[in-house]
């Protein structure tokens, strides 16, 4: 599984260093300008456009990279923008929409492929997130690739054993798979926990 | 159904935030007091399960494929707190890890994919289930209530984007109610499949009292809050829209200061908010038609499907070994 916050993936440069905080404000401020600049003022955007560019370029994501995430996410941003274009100016609202988009697409990819989550799971225990939600962001972040690297296991051991199958089959097949995931990690979580009780854990403060 | 920055406008993405950041707030402080501590991990790596469920695609016709949402899914399993709290961290991860759906419509999603997708999906569920009993009706129920559940986000989502002033509610809602009454087809056998095979593996994960929290906790307290807020979503976003009180709508528009939109609407020669009344209200009457014929068919396709799948699941049982990958 391909992810700028996969742990085998560290890069390092000068946005990657700052602090947490100032890139999500920074992301926060170019987004918040993208949404309030008025319509039918395209100058306006060039501003979040030229701040994103300048926290892109020394970052050292390669523009592929970039372009490969933002049509990935795009596809909401096109199937609503046909519901747009049935209005009276919908060109234009379909313009500035998918400018708008674009902008706050990039500087949220920016900022999480420059920032590890465990930097994000800090930056929410400083603004006092429930220790509840932030123990099971945390294990999430644990988790995610682990369970997704069985999951693509699982799918080519059955791959491996069974011929092209039909495709009500392959929805009982692929269903299975889902079923037998969450027993597995069912039976993790217990595993987590014993050991969490092992190292002295007892309940959350 | 993740919406991205930029389709809300500030006061729907306040509005949405507000509740849905309540409807989590209530959720954590259930699980606080119900959850035994033993299941705490249990929440990270259910969330952690669902977005790995998510990758797998399902073929579906011509060429196109689609994947589980699995709220439904994980409320039925592990109960309705619990449910909102790996939903939002699968949401709250997807946007801040993945930049997939927007920050400002985080609240938003929450809304319609944790509470009114899972939570009302989950109420729907616990009812149903009630009065079918065995795995058989545990099946029934979790295929009506995905399906329920999905239209209903869509209908939500609609709704929102249309207060927003993005798309017009006309277009929003038929084409949103539509689309999502075909994938919640999917996402319902989907989500019975996976049950008749957690049911055929390991069926004390799923015949408990249809959740891991403490059954003695007052359920009806999560009911009624959760309940509230889904309602609360409804009565902003959609019944403005579904009444027919044009001037409701207008009056709203003008307190809550988009009249700056309303007037750039009317400068253009023929305001389709007028002269495309009656097409909105025939519209969205054979869209709600359509729904209410939907939930009886799925409710019938519900039946057989369970139908095919107990039996099978229990020769399967005897038969030969349970799938062990």
């Amino acid at each position: 599984m391909h992810s700028p916050q996969h742990p085998r993936h560290s890069p390092d440069s000068a946005p990657h260093r700052l602090p947490a905080a100032a890139k999500f404000l920074l992301a926060m401020a170019v987004i918040a300008f993208s949404l309030f600049c008025p319509r039918g003022h395209f100058g306006y955007l060039l501003i979040p456009a030229a701040a994103l560019l300048f926290m892109a370029l020394p970052s050292r994501i390669r523009p592929w990279v970039l372009l490969k995430r933002l049509v990935l996410y795009e596809y909401f941003v096109l199937g609503a923008g046909i519901m747009v274009l049935f209005q009276p100016d919908g060109p234009m609202r379909l313009s500035v929409l998918l400018a708008r988009c674009t902008l706050c697409l990039l500087a949220m990819i920016l900022f999480t492929h420059s920032t590890p989550f465990g930097d994000i799971l800090r930056l929410f225990g400083q603004l006092r997130m429930p220790r509840l939600l932030v123990t099971t962001l945390a294990l999430m972040h644990r988790y995610i690739f682990v369970l997704s690297d069985e999951t693509s296991r699982m799918r080519r051991a059955r791959a491996a054993r069974t011929f092209s199958p039909r495709r009500r089959l392959a929805w009982r097949t692929l269903s299975t798979i889902i079923g037998q995931l969450f027993i597995r990690a069912s039976d993790r979580a217990q595993r987590i926990y014993e050991a969490m009780r092992a190292r002295g854990w007892e309940g959350l403060p | 159904m993740h919406i991205p920055d930029g389709f809300l406008d500030a006061k729907t993405a306040i509005a949405t935030g507000v509740l849905s950041f309540a409807g989590l707030g209530f959720a954590l402080r259930e699980a606080r007091r119900t959850l035994p501590p033993g299941k705490i991990p249990l929440l990270g790596l259910s969330a952690a399960f669902v977005f790995a469920a998510q990758m797998l695609n399902f073929p579906v016709a011509g060429g196109t494929s689609g994947h589980m949402v699995g709220g439904v899914l994980v409320a039925a399993l592990l109960g309705p707190s619990a449910g909102v709290i790996v939903l939002s961290s699968v949401l709250i991860v997807q946007c801040f890890m993945f930049a997939d759906g927007g920050i400002t419509a985080l609240g938003a999603n929450i809304l319609n994919m944790g509470i009114m997708g899972a939570v009302v999906g989950w109420m729907i569920y616990a009812l149903l289930s009630r009065f079918i009993p065995g795995l058989f009706g545990r099946i029934v129920a979790a295929v009506v209530a995905a399906w329920i559940s999905t239209v209903l986000a869509a209908i939500l989502c609609a709704g929102e984007l249309a207060a927003s002033g993005t798309v017009p509610w006309g277009i929003a809602f038929p084409a949103m109610a539509g689309i999502h009454m075909l994938i919640g087809i999917g996402e319902g056998v989907i989500t019975a499949l996976v049950l008749a095979s957690i049911g055929a593996t390991r069926p004390e994960l799923l015949l408990r009292p249809a959740s891991a929290e403490v059954p003695s906790a007052r359920p009806y307290r999560s009911i009624l809050v959760f309940g509230f807020i889904a309602a609360m979503g409804l009565a902003l976003f959609v019944s403005p829209f579904a009444c027919p009180w044009p001037d409701g709508l207008d009056k709203a528009a003008e307190t809550l200061g988009f009249k700056d939109k309303e007037a750039e609407q009317r400068a253009i020669p023929a305001p389709v908010t007028d002269y495309k009344m009656p097409g909105i209200g025939s519209d969205a009457v054979a869209t709600s038609i359509a729904g209410a014929v939907g939930t009886v068919v799925v409710f019938g396709g519900a039946w057989l499907l369970a139908r095919s799948l107990v039996p099978k699941a229990k020769t399967a049982n005897v038969e030969s070994e349970p799938p062990s990958t």
